[in-house]
């Protein structure tokens, strides 16, 4: 036994400690990762994100440099109220603030890089550079912002923000304090404008000092700057919109026919993309994002889906040809309206009986209902009628998204048989049911860009490019989705009577007063009934505004949709500002002041403020004009001014 | 001739390769803890880990004068070298130079000696000396009181010095003492009062005082036969809550405060999560760091020369107490496991060779040897992984120095060559 007693001991001690290292080495022991080494700093070389220039070489988005001190919370090391303060006051915040935020980023991660205190300003930025070796655990980064060279197009641009944790667990390229597109093109073509960040190991000592580059550079790697993008948007037509849309709320989408690239998309309200630049973008974004009432993020031309009215009537005309119910010829009564069982739906004066031209540039209801009933009625059952129009209409690329390059969208909706069986019953409704469809009302739902993609495909005679904001990248090229026609399921020859139709919409019927000289625009008016709830009761607002047109006649260089939130009839705002667009863009100058005059001078500003006044008000025939302040007009005829020299 | 050779080959092969075996690993591992910047020569006299290589080349004269000896020698002059080992010690006083706040060492020129590192086997050899006399009856209080003093007056006169480290090391000489008769009650007693001075500290008197008349009174119901009277039971309790007493009085008045930091994070006794920080930065730094060295390991280690942790010099001390975190860097779970292999096959071989011995000198030397190893692998192994309270001493043949590195080799060789003689004497 006695002899036993050492031996024991050491066999025990042996067992004992490789239990011991078996624990700390490979039990508890993650893998090993070169990144959550903190012997060897991460060194990150931020590339130049790629400019964006419009589709005339303008460049519109640049950067500028800015610089974050970033914290390693462990590696912070506790400083002495001297330094303390030194180091508040050079970062400019107080010491409770410099505790909070160590808080954070230590809750964060104690190993990981948080911003500290993100973008300090340049004479900041110098001063501390010389100081930071001595606070540990602190490190100023680099990084790119963003430099606007313009003030419109916010909605089409969008900007970069810091990355937030959700995406950083999705995409490990992204390390806390990393800038990413959020909104508009930066969003969508993020990792072509991002390029890829160079990264350098570097070896530490335990007194925080670089000894040299860690196996001597084998894992380093270098910056790959990212791509310049070139967009569809003509930054000249863009602004000129913007600038109709002042004092209104709605959407302008303008496509150019022959490729599908939209030359501009204007939201209004807008805002001045620098608001989201720098220091101030979380503060200003959250302004903008709280605002429920203008909703100046909400982008109108993508998001807003309405009844698109008349503008649809074309539609029916043209499956109402290709399903051969109806010629051009044929005419039908119409005494101020249709009557079906004892119902009626209503109809202006005009001449009757209607044929298709007079009845596309008359907009007569009672015409395309019995040229919808035709169409639905031609097979044996409402419901087998239903899903063949239903699949016409959708070769137009309405009630689905467009599979385009956009940041947002909306799907719009078109009715099919099932949508009425699950609101009827199988088998338990009639045509008449559905009968609003023929006027584009009821279940239908377009966007802006959905109306312009339409009349785009009208204005091409049966076909469309997938409407894109991308028009080159560097050293790259576009989706051939992008690059490859859609044909509607209606044959070329159908489309001339619809288009001539539209055509006299302009010549002699509700567009008579938008003519420009000169130029052949087709062109279709439309109005959209809204409601509002005010104190809990549906209240019927003034009608949106509608305007879907095309330009020149044959070859169309433009396709448009304009769509003004309560400006009452379609010619009224909508249809004068798709006119002086299409002049704008086709001519370069514009021959109707007075219809400039118009648009810039009157506000709708007092129709917005109606649901919130707490007073009765009128809308539609009840409203009027409002014009603004002479000073106001006059800033804007100067900006008109300032588009057209550029 | 032929004589001469035959004896050549005695020398028990397999604990000089293991002692091959550990000093050049451990030369690998000083290299990786110790370079600084490029190695342009495994030679550079400049850099630590050149000085060493010059250090392992003169163990090898070392060895050969030490085998040149007589093995009788040895047992002849235990006592002389003792004393010189002894007066080295006590000479420090005058002479000594003050490194670390302990003065441990003589300054030669740019060289400095540490005579404690070979007090060891000048301990060792006496003890040897004397418990092999054919009058020393180990069961004998005059003996046990005389044998040691052998080993305390070298021990006192090291903690004098400010090397409490090394004072523990004399610890071992226990093992050889229970080894050669001492009685069965000191070895409860030992670890009995070890356990209470850690249950005292760890929950306080009153639980300690619990537990031990717990124990008493479970002791006496159970031992029917033999059972010493009651009177004696109320003594030992009595002692045990005055040793208790003792241990919480030295604890909060006896030890420094690093000491007394080093121990309550071992037992984690502090709370409070302030004091604890600042106690992970203080006195914890070094554990902390070695033992993320040897985690970041993983199975196979980062490879010779590529641990990021030891490159960067993030262990202090690393290439002297803290070594075997350079192991665990660079070698993994694997390396690691195979030093801790080494070590226990080169004490378990002792252990052997020991039992096998004629004479009682060379038995009871062997035991000495082994047990300073076991001691010195335990207790710095130990600390660096964070399962003992940090105390500082290196690691056998794998720490950096000269003096430790031929301490230790006298220390085995002396051994070996006694071992390689037990043919001769009969
Ligand atoms: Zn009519």
């Amino acid at each position: 036994m006695r002899k036993l007693l050492l031996l024991i001991s050491a066999i025990l001690v042996g067992l004992v400690f490789i239990a011991r290292l078996f624990y700390l080495q490979v039990y508890s022991g993650s893998t090993y990762d070169l990144f959550e080494d903190s012997a060897i700093l991460k060194e990150y070389t931020y590339p130049k994100r790629g400019y964006v220039y419009d589709r005339n070489g303008k460049l519109l988005v640049a950067n500028q440099p800015s610089y974050d001190v970033m914290v390693i919370p462990r590696e912070v090391k506790p400083l002495d109220s001297t330094d303390l303060h030194e180091f508040c006051k050079l970062l400019n915040i107080t010491p409770e603030a410099y505790q909070r935020k160590l808080t954070r980023a230590t809750n964060y991660s104690p190993r990981l890089p948080s911003p500290f205190v993100p973008q300090l300003s340049k004479s900041d930025y110098a001063v501390l550079q010389e100081k930071m070796r001595k606070y540990e655990g602190f490190y100023i980064q680099k990084r790119s912002l963003r430099s606007y060279q313009t003030t419109i197009g916010a909605n089409v641009l969008g900007d970069i923000g810091e990355v937030n944790r959700s995406i950083i667990r999705k995409q490990p390229y992204y390390k806390l304090g990393d800038l990413i597109g959020k909104q508009g093109v930066e969003k969508t073509y993020e990792t072509t404008l991002r390029g890829v960040k160079g990264i350098k190991f570097i070896q530490k000592d335990r007194f925080n000092k670089n000894i040299g580059p860690y196996k001597n550079g084998v894992f380093d790697t270098l910056p790959k700057p990212g791509k310049d993008i070139t967009i569809t948007i003509d930054s000249q037509l863009q602004a000129y919109g913007e600038l109709l849309m002042k004092n209104k709320r709605g959407g302008i989408v303008a496509i150019e026919p022959g490729s599908g690239e939209i030359l501009a998309m204007v939201s209004g309200p807008s805002y001045n993309p620098n608001l989201l630049v720098g220091r101030n973008r979380s503060k200003n974004f959250t302004k903008l994002y709280r605002d429920s009432i203008a909703k100046p993020l909400f982008d109108r031309g993508l998001q807003a889906m309405y009844p698109p009215g008349s503008p649809f009537k074309t539609l029916n005309a043209l499956i109402a040809l290709q399903e051969n119910v109806v010629s051009t010829a044929d005419r039908f009564t119409c005494n101020m309206g249709y009557r079906y069982g004892n119902r009626i739906m209503g109809c202006h004066a005009h001449k009757s009986p209607v044929n298709m031209n007079i009845g596309i540039y008359e907009s007569c209801n009672a015409y395309f209902a019995n040229v919808y009933r035709r169409i639905i009625d031609k097979y044996d059952s409402p419901a087998k009628g239903m899903d063949i129009w239903s699949n016409h209409i959708k070769s137009f690329g309405l009630g689905d998204f467009l599979g385009n390059d956009l940041s947002v969208g909306q799907p719009g909706k078109v009715p099919s048989a099932e949508t009425y069986n699950r609101g009827y019953g199988k088998n338990k409704w009639y045509t008449t049911f559905t009968i609003s469809n023929a006027i584009g009302q009821g279940e239908v739902l377009a966007t802006p860009i959905q109306l312009a993609n339409m009349a785009a495909a009208i204005g091409n005679r049966g076909y469309y490019y997938t409407p894109h904001i991308i028009k080159h990248i560097e050293e790259d090229t576009i989706p051939a989705a992008y690059t490859t026609p859609k044909y509607t399921t209606i044959e070329k020859k159908h489309f001339d009577p619809v288009v001539q139709g539209m055509f006299d919409v302009y010549n002699k019927g509700t567009a008579k007063m938008l003519q420009v000289k000169g130029i052949e625009i087709c062109g279709k008016t439309g109005t959209a009934e809204n409601f509002a709830i005010i104190d809990s009761v549906k209240t019927q607002l003034t009608d949106h505004s509608i305007f879907v047109a095309f330009a020149p006649k044959d070859n169309p260089k433009i396709a448009i949709a304009v769509f003004v939130e309560n400006g009452y009839f379609g010619s009224r705002f909508a249809g004068r500002m798709a006119s002086l667009m299409i002049e704008q863009y086709i001519r370069g100058e514009i021959t109707r002041p007075d219809m400039e005059n118009f648009v810039l001078r009157y506000s709708l500003e007092h129709e917005y403020e109606k649901p919130y006044s707490n007073a009765p008000f009128g809308i539609n025939r009840q409203t009027t004009l409002e014009p603004i302040d002479e000073d106001e007009f006059q800033e804007s005829l100067r900006i008109k001014a300032e588009i057209t020299k550029s | 001739m032929l004589r001469q050779n035959q004896r050549r080959f005695k020398f028990d092969w397999f604990t000089i390769i293991l002692f091959l075996l550990l000093v050049g690993f451990g030369y690998v591992n000083i290299l990786s803890a110790s370079h600084i910047g490029e190695i342009t020569s495994y030679f550079d006299t400049s850099q630590l880990y050149g000085k060493h290589l010059i250090f392992i080349g003169l163990t090898f004269l070392l060895i050969i004068l030490i085998l040149s000896f007589e093995a009788k020698f040895y047992e002849r002059f235990a006592s002389i070298i003792y004393l010189i080992a002894i007066l080295a010690l006590i000479g420090l006083f005058v002479f000594g130079k003050d490194v670390n706040g302990a003065r441990s060492w003589y300054g030669i020129g740019s060289m400095t000696i540490q005579p404690s590192e070979f007090a060891k086997f000048a301990t060792a050899l006496a003890v040897a000396k004397y418990i092999s006399d054919l009058q020393t009856n180990m069961q004998t209080l005059k003996d046990q009181i005389r044998v040691a003093a052998i080993i305390f007056i070298p021990a006192i006169l090291i903690l004098l010095q400010n090397d409490a480290g090394s004072t523990i090391v004399y610890l071992a000489f226990f093992f050889v003492f229970y080894r050669e008769g001492l009685q069965q009650i000191y070895l409860v007693s030992a670890l009995s009062l070890i356990a209470l001075a850690v249950l005292t500290l760890k929950f306080g008197i009153l639980i300690s005082v619990v537990a031990t008349t717990t124990a008493l009174i479970t002791r006496y119901f159970l031992r029917k036969k033999k059972r010493a009277s009651i009177f004696q039971y109320l003594l030992v309790l009595i002692v045990s809550i005055l040793f208790s007493y003792g241990v919480k009085l030295f604890y909060d008045h006896g030890l420094k405060t690093h000491q007394q930091n080093r121990i309550s994070l071992w037992l984690r006794l502090e709370k409070d999560p302030v004091k604890l920080e600042l106690m992970k930065k203080r006195e914890a730094y070094n554990l902390i760091q070695s033992e993320q060295a040897i985690s970041s390991g993983g199975w196979t280690g980062k490879g010779f020369l590529e641990g990021t942790r030891t490159t960067g010099k993030f262990v202090p001390e690393q290439h002297t107490d803290y070594i075997f975190s350079t192991v665990g860097e660079e070698w993994g779970f694997l390396g690691s496991s195979i030093v801790v292999i080494l070590f226990i096959t080169l004490i378990i071989r002792i252990l052997y060779l020991s039992e096998s011995q004629k004479s009682q000198f060379s038995r009871v030397y062997g035991y000495g040897v082994a047990s300073i190893f076991f001691i010195h692998f335990t207790i710095n192994t130990g600390m660096v992984m964070g399962l003992i309270p940090t105390v500082g001493i290196p690691l056998p043949f794998f720490s950096y120095g000269g003096s430790g590195l031929w301490g230790f080799t006298i220390l085995l060789f002396i051994f070996i060559k006694l071992d390689s003689n037990k043919i001769n004497e009969w």
